[in-house]
């Protein structure tokens, strides 16, 4: 009896996850922080998908990822990546930039 | 040292909001500042330590441990401002007799001031965590040090003043409808906390956005303007907001008022049934 219903207990998790781990799926994207700077600053991306940004931080020091357009908003650690899901867009520009560092920390998300 | 001191106030307004909110709907208890410094000292050293942890937090559960900490963190508050709002349904009217016959401090026990000293904790810890992070980026990345403490001292005093402002407006609501704004105003928060924990949700694609945008006033009020993050703080205004946000944000309302109603009998009629 204890061994079905921790069968049981297992299935469900493993089904949790399983529909979870569908998100990879979606088409990923990777923008890099180097000196401050995202790379790339323009960044085209189908419209109508949800879409999965890989943001990667090189940099010394932590950077926020934050979009007004894409209501977005992410601290991106030192030396670490992050995920952020977008969308589905409509086609258009959506800006973004890094919060700690705005003057130089710019880039645009075109969907198409 | 301005835009230094400009992203300071932007992170202790949406703090120093919600405290205004707090302090003035837990007026006429008894050392009640303490409470609330106590939540507020809890809050820095929160977050200091999330500041700290931002590498592990970022990484954990996938990448998307930061997401999962925010929105976790939200909505205990709004669990918290929740059973406030249904404590004070019931002993409320209570308070609010003994204030205007009285005039001074009644003594409700801790147990709502605790709730409310969780959620100012709660509150300074988000937004400090992000302000200590950026003075960290910014002193590693040779900022001069007079700036950068002048920009913090005035970022702190800006957003501080402005919440002030907010707390002076609020007591000058008469006695009789007082507790009744300042409980609405905490049910709108704790909305806008949960369309915000709904946000993160989405971010981490945990949750479906259902309408990744379904509208976009910003042409009207800007997220970014000082007016706009002040409604985004105490109503939980999103110019361009997901249709998930606004199932979170009107469910939250619908469950506070519901549990208001029916759990917050005055406790005089309870104790009559039998």
């Amino acid at each position: 009896m204890v061994n079905h219903s921790a069968f049981r207990w297992i299935a469900v998790v493993y089904w949790l996850l399983s529909v979870t781990a569908t998100a990879a799926d979606d088409p990923a994207f990777r923008l890099t922080i180097r000196d401050h700077r995202f790379e790339p600053a323009e960044l085209v991306v189908p419209a109508g998908q949800k879409i999965k940004l890989e943001v990667e931080n090189q940099d010394a020091t932590p950077e926020e990822f934050e979009s007004y357009e894409l209501n977005r908003e992410k601290v991106v650690p030192a030396k670490g990546t992050v995920v952020i899901f977008v969308g589905p867009l409509k086609p258009g520009r959506y800006p973004f930039f890094g919060d700690f560092n705005k003057d130089s920390a710019k880039g645009v998300l075109i969907a198409k | 040292m301005l835009g230094i001191g400009v992203l300071i106030l932007r992170e202790v307004l949406e703090a120093s909001l919600i405290i205004s909110v707090v302090y003035a709907a837990t007026r006429g208890i008894p050392a009640r500042g303490r409470w609330v410094g106590l939540g507020v000292g809890t809050g820095v050293a929160g977050a200091l330590l999330v500041a700290a942890f931002a590498g592990a937090i970022a990484s954990a559960v996938s990448g998307i441990g930061q997401e999962v900490f925010n929105a976790s963190v939200l909505l205990a508050a709004v669990v918290m401002i929740g059973w406030h709002a249904i404590w004070m349904s019931s002993h409320g009217k209570a308070l609010v007799t003994k204030l205007k016959s009285v005039g001074s401090e009644v003594s409700v026990g801790h147990r709502p001031l605790a709730a409310l000293l969780v959620v100012v904790a709660i509150a300074v810890l988000r937004e400090g965590s992000e302000a200590v992070l950026f003075v960290y980026a910014q002193a590693a990345n040779g900022s001069d040090w007079i700036d950068l403490v002048a920009g913090v001292g005035a970022g702190v005093l800006g957003g501080a003043a402005i919440g002030l402002a907010l707390y002076l407006g609020l007591l000058r609501i008469p006695m009789r409808y007082f507790f009744t704004a300042t409980n609405w105003l905490l049910l709108l928060v704790a909305a806008g906390m949960a369309a915000q924990s709904a946000n993160f949700l989405v971010q981490a694609d945990i949750l479906p956005p259902l309408g990744a945008r379904l509208w976009d006033t910003s042409a009207l009020l800007s997220d970014r303007s000082l007016f706009g993050q002040t409604l985004h703080a105490l109503i939980g205004y999103d110019a361009r907001p997901a249709g998930i946000q606004l199932a979170f944000y009107f469910v939250t309302v619908v469950i506070i008022v519901l549990g208001m109603k029916l759990w917050g009998k005055p406790r005089s009629r309870i104790s009559g049934a039998s």
